[in-house]
């Protein structure tokens, strides 16, 4: 039975989609069907941030409107072959996305791989909630910033009221990612703290990816950063993430400031 | 110097704390008003009626309050039915 994921926030520009592929990517590492989807209709990324935009042919629209087959709109990976993609439109109308013809997609991707991972558009409108309607686990991306963390209270409420899951009388499991976290701002009291976040949101943590130049590398790139540089630290941040969602008991992380051994000296002395 | 500097300077600086207690009023506010929304807006609607009712006589129907919820700004909106040869009632 194929674990439907939705990775969701409140504001745009938190890191959605960069920890779609990334998440996708390192779980399909491990063997396991993966496909992502891009509910993002009319502002697609995650082709370009997966490196497949040169590729796309029919997209989300094209087989929610019975143009194409979902086998044919589905793009494996080159590099990894068990994840897909399965790209969403840009130029459609995004009012194409109907609730049965997503139920129908999403029906029909259940059954053929073991995480779906569906990258949710910012906000509360209806895009949003058709991402996360048919969702069995949900992530809330958020940066530690005020807006962020306000708007990440509010998708919260609506994962818990509009989900199918909710609806149906159960409760749709949630966690925290956290991104772009600077350990020495944090440090120096400049930044909000992971324990306040998690003080305030109260849901689970289920990574701190923090703040570091490869997330925009990978991007450039055309390539998860859990594919482009598995060493870099958000790529073991991811890494753990994509564990921890397989049900392993991981102890989170939290990144460390990295200071130069001069600094550490004076640091010592004073 | 010094020590006033690493004082203060300290204070300045630490704005998280500061964006931690913004956060905590702000949404535990926003988190009781969600709720039951359309009660408080009867409950300010009876009494803003009320209100006017003591100088103006204005008709229960006449009375519209809606409540706009944006992401960053609210709006209350009370709009209100004065009928014309009305006169304030204290006067003659």
């Amino acid at each position: 039975m194929a674990k439907v994921l939705v990775v969701t926030s409140g504001k745009g520009g938190v890191g959605k989609t960069t920890s779609t592929a990334a998440l996708g990517a390192a779980l399909a590492q491990t063997g396991q069907n993966v496909v992502v989807v891009d509910f993002d209709v009319g502002l697609r990324n995650l082709d370009l941030v997966m490196g497949a935009e040169r590729r796309v042919v029919f997209d989300l629209i094209n087989v929610i409107q019975g143009d194409a087959k979902l086998s044919q709109a589905l793009i494996r990976d080159k590099r990894i072959e068990t994840l897909s993609i399965l790209p969403a439109s840009q130029t459609r109308d995004k009012d194409a996305l109907t609730a049965e013809g997503v139920a129908s997609v999403m029906a029909q991707l259940r059954e053929k791989f073991d995480w779906v991972i569906c990258d949710s558009p910012a906000g509360i409108e209806r895009g949003a909630q058709l991402a996360m309607h048919h969702a069995d686990h949900a992530i809330v991306v958020t940066n530690p910033e005020v807006s962020s963390v306000r708007d990440s209270d509010r998708i919260i409420g609506m994962l818990d009221s509009t989900t199918k899951k909710a609806q149906d009388g159960g409760k749709i499991e949630k966690h925290l990612l956290l991104t772009r976290y600077d350990p020495a701002r944090a440090a120096r009291g400049e930044m909000l703290r992971i324990e306040d976040v998690l003080e305030i949101l109260s849901i689970p943590l289920l990574g701190i990816i923090p703040e570091s130049e490869e997330v925009l590398r990978a991007s450039n790139l055309g390539a998860p950063v859990t594919l482009s540089s598995p060493d870099s630290p958000p790529a073991r941040a991811y890494a753990e993430a994509a564990r921890r969602l397989e049900g392993e008991k991981l102890e989170v992380t939290v990144p460390v400031e990295r200071k130069g051994l001069l600094a550490r000296l004076f640091k010592g002395k004073s | 110097m010094s020590l006033f500097g690493s004082f203060f300077g300290r204070n300045n600086k630490t704005s998280a704390p500061v964006a931690r207690d913004r956060l905590q009023i702000l949404l535990a506010h926003e988190r009781t008003g969600n709720g039951n929304e359309s009660d408080l807006l009867n409950k300010l609607q009876a009494e803003i009626l009320e209100v006017i009712k003591r100088h103006i006589a204005v008709d229960q129907d006449k009375v519209q309050v809606k409540l706009d919820r944006g992401n960053s700004v609210s709006m209350l909106e009370i709009d209100i039915e004065v009928p014309q040869q009305m006169r304030p009632s204290g006067q003659p």
